[in-house]
């Protein structure tokens, strides 16, 4: 980038501004509270959108950086996109105006403070997919928590502090070992700033002995995986969406969770390739037991919103097994598969939410038959899920697909396993459906709920039109990961030899022959020669 | 060449009508669902026909035909094209497809008018007919799946049509995870597909099969994987549980998805296959046993339930196994010659079945029937048709297709005596229970109140396809008939480019070498062409002896038999044993060990444990030194500090 461009800066800080002409606003003024609410985020939208024209599929390299001076010599105020963030940003941007759009009747009770968190956090999270300086990243990600905590917590359901506490608790632990680290990284670096830090690990001026590296990555890891939650580590996580206003819920599972995947894919793998190598066999049996437990644990709930929730546990684990297949395929996939879940489960949580505004219970045996007084809305609840559960040609589909053939290119077993998955989220959506819209309505109250009102029908139409087109035009998204995705792995299988160079002949091919190929035409054309090597024959 | 270079068309008319139903069908009269739904389907049938006109002045070098649409998902190596394809396998689907959905189009027009949701049945049935033709259209594994999975959402929504039924909302959600646990074969097949020969698409694979052989382990576990999802989708052993139940579903449905189209999703694609197939000697024996014990099953099955539609649901499981074994023992032409017969009687006897229920305001109960053929001359007729051709009488459409496939069983380049000896076994029972059906429900005397029912005619919309199929299921065998007097099946001389394009060389000297070994033991095969029919007429009048001469004598045999009995009419008590083994053992565990146990004991247990220590050791702290109250971030810098050291000291030590 020639020319600094402050579109980024536009794009992180445009809500935070519109946070201040909502505090000029009378706490009692709701109807222009909301207003102003929404249009920020609509514009919010819109402006992000600007990305897509300027952004080049071609290249590898951030794209809108902005660098300048912040703190010293060290810390800089540095944002970027690449493949791997640009879509997370756009889906911050498109889940806020529905986030907003969904609490403009249900919430009633301080609705200033309610929209100002609203819009913080998204300034946070954006903040967070854009930062390139690990100093700015951490101040976005903890910026996320504050207003998360406030929103579970003040405007939560009954048990809302307990579920606020757990998820402060759980996020700050991993915080502070992700800060120890960031920490011991500026120790050995002499700077915050990733693509320098990045450079030095590349030219082998900086190297960690292996138990440095792994200690490092684990902290990273830790701090990441209890964001996405990777079991054993999600038990706040039920807790927290349960118990979160629906908006809270849409953006804690819509882009909050991708925090951590994001982090994963940003950090642990570049910065540490090879404790990242050694660790994946245990994380990824970690994420298939996720898969298969949270689909399980899904399945046998009573309360619609924890069986949400706990779909998210085994949505989330397929992306992890994706990108620690370390394939370009599953990695896109991974990268596709958390917009997807940030559009299906956001669906998910606001189908719920509508049902709770009208009857104010998430219990499913409340329900029943709810397809006879609302067919409208249950009608989307049904096409919403059957994204959830990777029906083609739906956006789950592809995204859960490329994950599964991606990984099994490396690791046959691991997406055997994991495609059980597919089996559990039929049963579980299912069954579910069947419970709340199916049947005679056996509750009496029930009988007169009213249909999907207009205001509830562009939120679930919009969904349904986002689910639909990113089912078939999955490429748009895909083109422009590509090349991000495969130098990343290309980094990473260099720096790993450099460091097998300096202790130990070994071999961990990261990347199949066939990969190998598309990544040498599209990085080094000198070595295209490469790209004739015979396909690989798998034998069973 | 103007629709052949516009395939996306046929797709896109009933995809068009099922959108245009959903949206504003709600607001509109009966006539104008109807103009839209039949309409629809009506020009997708003209333009299949157009299409295969076109075909047919093609080249041979230029088939299969295909066109590409546009790039469906792209990542690294892995590319898959929105694209279609026709070939001569294609063809026979396509026209079968379309114009026997036409058909019960029109017939539904008749049966569902005065049913509620008018609207939403037709744009769930056009939208059902979408997927199916994208299905056999599909140029690779992934759109072919596209189709495969949207069928059966059809399925599913259609089984659950009337939703307020519980029953018929178990059925719908029983059918879509029994074809699921199906599919996971047929996913990690598609993995393996790619993993091998890093394409998805049919020709490239057949090609690079063909010219770089693979492992015959690999191809085995490849087929074995697909075969598994063709188990789920065509209810084969052990999935084929959900069929019985989608007879929840009105009657079209069962005729359409659950005989005619649908359910022979899996032979088509085990058909499609064939390069693959036919290079995995054990899958084949696989599948042929699959489907012969599964068409001997299952007819058993169907000697002893009394709701006409149960019995042609159990009818279809057979009948699909005589497809499998088809294809398994290499005559796959023969398989597909079945599929396309079936799909006209089969289809013929459900909407038969449906005009008798229809008539007879709404009893399925056979033994609350009878004496119906006066009353209702025409579905009579029909029914009768339908019922000779699936028992194999000379002459039927049925009898040619079921023929070519015990006689391939038999002394094919695959036979295996014992699998054509079920086969035969199987058809004398399917005759037996066809009849059965046949004379509880037309002969006799009426043992319903004559002053409650009033019996009569279906209307014409309804009538007029019956005919029609009953006309194809007479005529529609006879492609093979030149064969029985030495001549050549015009069926399967059409199909052969598909199944020899890519069959390896060894089948070809296998077959020739078959010939010359067995001719010693010919005679005796010959002798045996003729054992189907004879059995078919012995079930013919083991049902004509037990119905209509000794009407008690059922009574008697069902109390001497009764451990037998109740095993048959309790479907040897599969679904109960599958819940007892799976389904309530997975749910237990989930809710009392995972959830309870892990989830609540163990984890937050631990969670809250530590939450209490740091609580308690920051209330000591504050009695020491007045801390604030509320001050969680104390002991989270406590505990993470301390969680560090002990990782330092632990990776520390374990290096």
């Amino acid at each position: 980038m020639g020319t600094q461009s402050h579109l980024l800066t536009v794009i992180t800080f445009l809500p935070l501004l519109s946070v201040a002409a909502l505090l000029l606003l009378r706490s009692d003024d709701h109807v222009w509270i909301r207003r102003i609410a929404l249009a920020a985020s609509l514009a919010e939208f819109v402006v992000s959108l600007l990305l897509l024209p300027g952004f080049s599929a071609a290249t590898a390299k951030y794209q809108f950086e902005e660098y300048h001076g912040w703190i010293g010599d060290a810390i800089h105020y540095h944002l970027g996109v690449d493949g791997i963030s640009l879509f997370l940003v756009l889906l911050t941007t498109f889940l806020t105006p529905l986030a907003i759009l969904c609490s403009w009747e249900s919430i009633r009770e301080n609705v200033k403070g309610f929209f100002v968190a609203l819009l913080v956090i998204e300034t946070a999270m954006i903040g967070v997919f854009v930062s390139l300086d690990l100093f700015l990243f951490f101040v976005f990600w903890e910026l996320t928590l504050i207003p998360m905590y406030f929103m579970i917590g003040m405007w939560g359901h009954d048990r809302r502090i307990y579920a606020a506490v757990k998820f402060i608790l759980y996020t700050m632990f991993g915080s502070i070992l992700m800060l120890v680290a960031i920490l011991w990284l500026y120790g050995k670096a002499g700077t915050f700033d990733l693509p320098e830090i990045q450079g030095l690990l590349q030219s082998g001026q900086i190297a960690f002995s292996p138990r440095a590296e792994m200690l490092m990555f684990v902290a990273f890891f830790l701090a990441f995986a209890i964001k996405v939650p990777l079991f054993p580590l999600h038990t706040w996580l039920p807790d927290a969406h349960t118990e979160a206003p629906t908006a809270g819920s849409v953006i804690l599972a819509g882009v909050m969770l991708k925090l951590g995947t994001y982090g994963i894919l940003r950090f642990c793998l570049p910065l540490f390739p090879a404790s990242a190598h050694r660790a994946a066999p245990t994380i990824a049996v970690l994420a298939i037991i996720g898969i298969v437990y949270g689909a399980l644990v899904a399945t046998v709930q009573h309360d619609l919103k924890r069986l949400v929730a706990y779909t998210s546990v085994s949505h989330l684990g397929f992306v992890v097994l994706g990108i620690f297949a370390f394939n370009t395929i599953s990695i896109q996939g991974a990268i596709y598969q958390m917009l997807n879940h940030g559009v299906s489960t956001g669906a998910l949580f606001l189908g719920v939410g509508m049902l709770y505004d009208r009857r104010h219970t998430h219990e499913i045996k409340e329900y029943g038959g709810l397809a006879t007084p609302m067919p409208v809305l249950m009608s989307f609840f049904l096409f919403i899920a059957l994204s959830s559960l990777a029906l083609p040609p739906l956006n789950g589909f592809v995204g859960e697909f490329l994950i599964l053939i991606g990984t099994f290119q490396n690791h046959h077993a691991w997406a055997s396993w994991a495609t059980s998955g597919a089996v559990l989220s039929a049963i579980y959506l299912l069954w579910a459906y069947q419970r709340v819209a199916l049947g005679e309505v056996t509750v009496e109250k029930n009988k007169t709920l009213p249909d999907a009102s207009t205001r509830e029908r562009v939120i679930l139409a919009t969904m349904a039109l986002a689910i639909l087109f990113m089912g078939v035009a999955s490429p748009l998204f895909t083109r422009r990961m590509e090349v991000s995705t495969n130098a990343m792995l290309e980094q990473m299988k260099d720096q790993l030899g450099r460091a097998q160079e300096a202790s130990r002949p070994a071999t961990l091919p990261c990347l199949t022959p066939a990969q190998r190929a598309a990544v040498t035409q599209t990085q080094q054309p000198e070595q295209a020669a490469l790209a004739t090597t015979p396909e690989r024959q798998v034998a069973p | 060449m103007l629709l052949l270079n516009h395939l996306w068309i046929i797709l896109a008319l009933p995809l068009a009508g099922a959108a245009i139903n959903g949206l504003f069908g709600k607001r509109w009269p009966q006539s104008a669902v109807n103009s839209v739904a039949v309409g629809s389907v009506s020009l997708a049938f003209l333009a299949a026909a157009e299409t295969v006109r076109e075909f047919c002045n093609l080249a041979p070098d230029q088939i299969p035909f295909i066109g590409n649409y546009f790039t469906w998902m792209v990542a690294g190596p892995f590319r898959v094209n929105f694209s279609l394809q026709v070939d001569q396998l294609t063809v026979v689907m396509l026209l079968t497809v379309s114009f026997v959905g036409m058909l019960i189009h029109i017939y539904s027009t008749g049966y569902m008018a005065h049913e509620g949701g008018y609207y939403r049945f037709f744009c769930y049935l056009n939208l059902f007919m979408f997927f199916m033709l994208t299905l056999v259209m599909a140029a690779n594994l992934i759109v072919m799946f596209v189709g495969w999975e949207g069928v059966g959402l059809c399925s599913y929504l259609l089984i659950g049509f009337w939703f307020l039924k519980k029953s018929a909302a178990d059925a719908g959600k029983k059918a879509f995870i029994v074809t699921r646990i199906g599919d996971f074969g047929f996913t990690v097949g598609i993995l393996l597909v790619f993993a091998a020969f890093q394409s998805v698409d049919f020709g490239t694979i057949f090609r690079d099969v063909s010219q770089n052989p693979r492992s015959e382990a690999l191809l085995t576990a490849i087929c074995i994987l697909l075969f598994t999802g063709a188990i789920g989708k065509s209810a084969q052993l052990p999935l084929y549980v959900w069929l019985p139940d989608a007879m929840e579903g009105p009657t079209p449905v069962s005729a359409l998805i659950h005989a005619a189209t649908m359910v022979t999703a899996g032979v088509y694609m085990v058909a499609r296959m064939n390069p693959l197939f036919s290079r995995a000697p054990a899958a084949m024996l696989v599948v042929a046993i699959v489907g012969a014990v599964t068409a001997f099953y299952s007819a058993t099955i169907g000697l002893v339930q009394t709701d006409i539609k149960k019995v042609l649901a159990y009818s279809t499981v057979s009948q699909l196994g005589y497809m499998f074994l088809a294809c398994g023992v290499g005559a796959y032409a023969a398989g597909i010659f079945h599929l396309m017969t079936h799909a006209f009687f089969k289809g013929l006897l459900f909407l038969a079945a449906g005009s008798v229920i229809h008539a007879m305001g709404g009893e399925q109960d056979m033994f609350k029937m009878g004496g119906l053929a006066k009353k209702i001359p025409v579905t009579y007729w029909t029914m009768l048709i339908a019922t000779l051709a699936i028992a194999g009488i000379p002459g039927f459409a049925g009898f040619f297709s079921k023929d070519a496939i015990l006689e391939a069983a038999k002394s094919g380049p695959n036979a295996n005596l014992a699998l054509w000896l079920l086969g035969v076994a199987g058809a004398g029972l399917t005759s037996f229970y066809m009849f059965r059906l046949v004379f509880l429900t037309f002969f006799g005397k009426p043992r319903f109140d004559e002053h409650k029912v009033h019996v009569h005619e279906s209307p014409k919309n309804m009538t007029v396809p019956l005919i029609v199929l009953a006309f194809l299921s007479i005529f529609g065998g006879w492609f093979a008939a030149p064969k029985l007097i030495g001549g050549i099946d015009h069926f399967e001389k059409f199909l052969s480019p598909v199944f020899t394009a890519y069959a390896p060389q060894a089948a070809e000297a296998a077959t020739a070498t078959s010939e010359a070994a067995t001719s010693s033991g010919m005679e005796l095969l010959h002798a045996l062409t003729g054992v189907p029919v004879i059995v078919a007429v012995l079930g013919l009048l083991a049902a004509w002896w037990l119905y209509i001469k000794n009407p008690e004598t059922p009574k008697r045999m069902a109390q001497s038999l009764r451990g037998l009995y109740l095993l048959l009419l309790n479907k040897y008590y599969v679904d109960e044993i599958y819940a007892a083994l799976i389904v309530r053992p997975l749910l237990w565990i989930s809710t009392n060990v995972l959830w309870h146990v892990v989830d609540e004991g163990a984890i937050d247990g631990a969670v809250n444990g530590t939450a209490r220590v740091a609580r308690e050791s920051g209330s000591q702290l504050r009695k020491l030194q007045s801390g604030n109250e509320r001050s969680y971030a104390t002991w989270v810098v406590i505990g993470a500090v301390g969680f560090t050291v002990l990782l330092l000291v632990l990776l520390g030590g374990a290096r």
